[in-house]
């Protein structure tokens, strides 16, 4: 059956509209006006010049990234042992388990934010810095845990089995056989949590406060006051941010991997 | 060590994460709600007779349902296409609806700012074509929140879908051709079965994230087109009435609990392969 012309036409109108608004964001990020205006009156890289000058951006990229490094890599060291004794102990635990580390995904994330701000940030008096990393460690542990689970239930256990009676140390065996074997699964899932917390709003609203916030808190706020190209520029590097991210995703698992 | 034991020692931390940083404080938030000395569901009584906050809900269910529904369509038209070009173009398109996905929402919504301002693009346009004479205000209504809400998922649908319907084997329609069936009964009685999981999972995601989204309602609805997740941070930090803003919450897990709950039931009972 051939796919009809007319869905064609749909589906590249539909791309057209995906695509478009960002094509606009960096034509917008190019302008040499003082005001959003789209297509430019003239080109001028001085929006991208801004974006280092204001230090609050300075900042809160630097807080952005470390965050989403560090959030990602606390959740990977505890959502790999999880994933790793669900995949390799399936009988021993309840299945539930698996449906308990993707709460995070399941709760809406603003009323996580809102409880992590009561409960932690306030009620367990957590300086800021901290609350935020608890709340991305807990934000991407689904992405930790689902991606990473993926590779281990695709992983032969018996290789490890045969390590270990060959007389390897478990903790060895791990390290040595079965992590090197998924790591496609690691990295990938790595780089999509890294970029869920990069992006999140919802939940770092709640959480930051005076002296620390993140990129897109920041860019919220900028967004309030001013109404320049600079939000353009800043949203033109997180866009190349983006494009790192879908290359290390199609390296390991494929973009496809998405589509599942 | 015995496995079991060992299976549960790898498991506590992410267990005791969850439990201890998600689990208690919503359990928290949930709980509070309650508390009134006016009796325990004076907050819910309080929130379902005040017209402004029903027409808050209100507005975000609609805004979710359109959103859903116009996210279902254009999805599914386009996955379909998708799913049946040619396999370097599949990459290619798969690319452009990642690539959007993986941009912040911030930056998806800031997107339609330029678009629908009073000078933006649109209204340009639109003045160019002689369609109007003065700008529109498009920007802080429920029109600019719904398109922008559209925008933000229509890639997450059509990734949904590809996959779904990639797993319907171009036999099938086929065979239904060859036996005589016109295309639109092809289409209703073997693909749409077939789909109806994927258009499920879908839908859920689809509702659920836009019933729950703050940024977007923040940018583009602003105060005038308050929802769910700008509200509960309206009454959180700005009125600080943190047990008002419990109370919000709780009707937004009651909502995307139980839409995930009748869905997936939904989703069992339709799926023709477990019958």
């Amino acid at each position: 059956m051939k796919t009809n012309p007319f869905l064609i036409a749909f589906a590249v109108l539909t791309f057209a509209f995906l695509i478009g608004p960002l094509i606009i964001i960096i034509g917008t990020s190019l302008s040499d006006t003082t005001y959003l205006t789209f297509p430019p009156q003239g080109i001028s890289l001085r929006w991208y010049e801004n974006i280092f000058e204001i230090s609050a951006f300075r900042r809160t990229m630097v807080t952005s990234f470390l965050l989403a490094v560090g959030g990602t890599a606390l959740s990977m060291l505890i959502g790999i042992p999880a994933a790793y004794a669900m995949a390799r102990y399936r009988y021993e635990l309840p299945a539930i388990l698996g449906n308990i580390y993707v709460l995070p995904i399941l709760i809406p994330e603003i009323v996580l934010g809102f409880s992590l701000m009561k409960s932690v940030a306030v009620g367990m008096d957590f300086p800021i810095m901290a609350a935020l990393l608890v709340g991305h460690a807990l934000l991407v542990l689904p992405y930790c845990v689902r991606v990473v689970g993926a590779s281990l239930n695709a992983f032969d256990f018996s290789i490890e089995e045969a390590a270990v009676s060959l007389g390897c140390p478990r903790w060895k065996a791990f390290f040595t056989v079965v992590l090197p074997n998924v790591r496609a699964g690691i990295i990938a899932g790595f780089i999509l949590a890294f970029i869920t917390s990069l992006n999140d709003v919802s939940i770092s609203i709640f959480l930051t406060g005076p002296g620390v916030s993140t990129l897109p808190i920041q860019l919220l706020a900028h967004m309030e006051q001013f109404f320049d190209p600079t939000i353009a520029s800043v949203s033109v590097l997180l866009m190349f941010v983006t494009v790192g991210v879908m290359a290390i995703v199609e390296r390991t698992l494929g973009l496809t991997f998405l589509t599942k | 060590m015995t496995p079991r034991l060992r299976a549960w020692a790898l498991s506590a931390p992410a267990l005791l994460l969850v439990l201890l940083f998600l689990g208690l404080p919503v359990l928290s938030t949930l709980t509070t709600t309650f508390g009134d000395p006016k009796g325990p569901f004076s907050q819910y009584a309080a929130f379902f007779n005040s017209r402004f906050r029903m027409t808050v809900l209100w507005r975000t269910m609609e805004v979710a349902v359109i959103t859903t529904t116009i996210s279902l369509v254009v999805g599914f038209m386009t996955a379909w296409v998708v799913a049946r070009a040619p396999s370097r173009i599949k990459s290619l398109l798969i690319i452009a609806a990642v690539f959007p996905l993986l941009t912040g929402v911030v930056v998806r919504s800031f997107a339609w700012l330029i678009i629908l301002g009073k000078n933006g693009i649109l209204n340009d346009t639109l003045i160019w074509l002689g369609v109007i004479t003065e700008p529109l205000s498009m920007l802080y209504t429920q029109f600019s929140v719904t398109i922008a809400m559209v925008y933000l998922f229509v890639p997450l649908m059509i990734l949904t879908l590809v996959g779904v319907l990639e797993g319907i084997p171009q036999d099938l329609t086929e065979a239904a051709a060859s036996l005589g069936a016109t295309p639109a009964a092809t289409f209703r009685q073997v693909i749409l079965p077939m789909a109806v999981p994927g258009l499920i999972v879908g839908s859920v995601l689809v509702f659920t994230g836009s019933f729950t989204s703050y940024a977007t309602p923040q940018l583009l609805g602003g105060e005038r087109q308050m929802m769910m997740g700008t509200f509960l941070y309206q009454r959180a930090m700005v009125t600080f009435d943190w047990v008002g803003a419990s109370t919000i919450a709780a009707v937004m897990v009651v909502v995307t609990l139980t839409t995930v709950l009748a869905m997936s039931k939904l989703a069992r009972r339709l799926n023709p392969v477990a019958g």
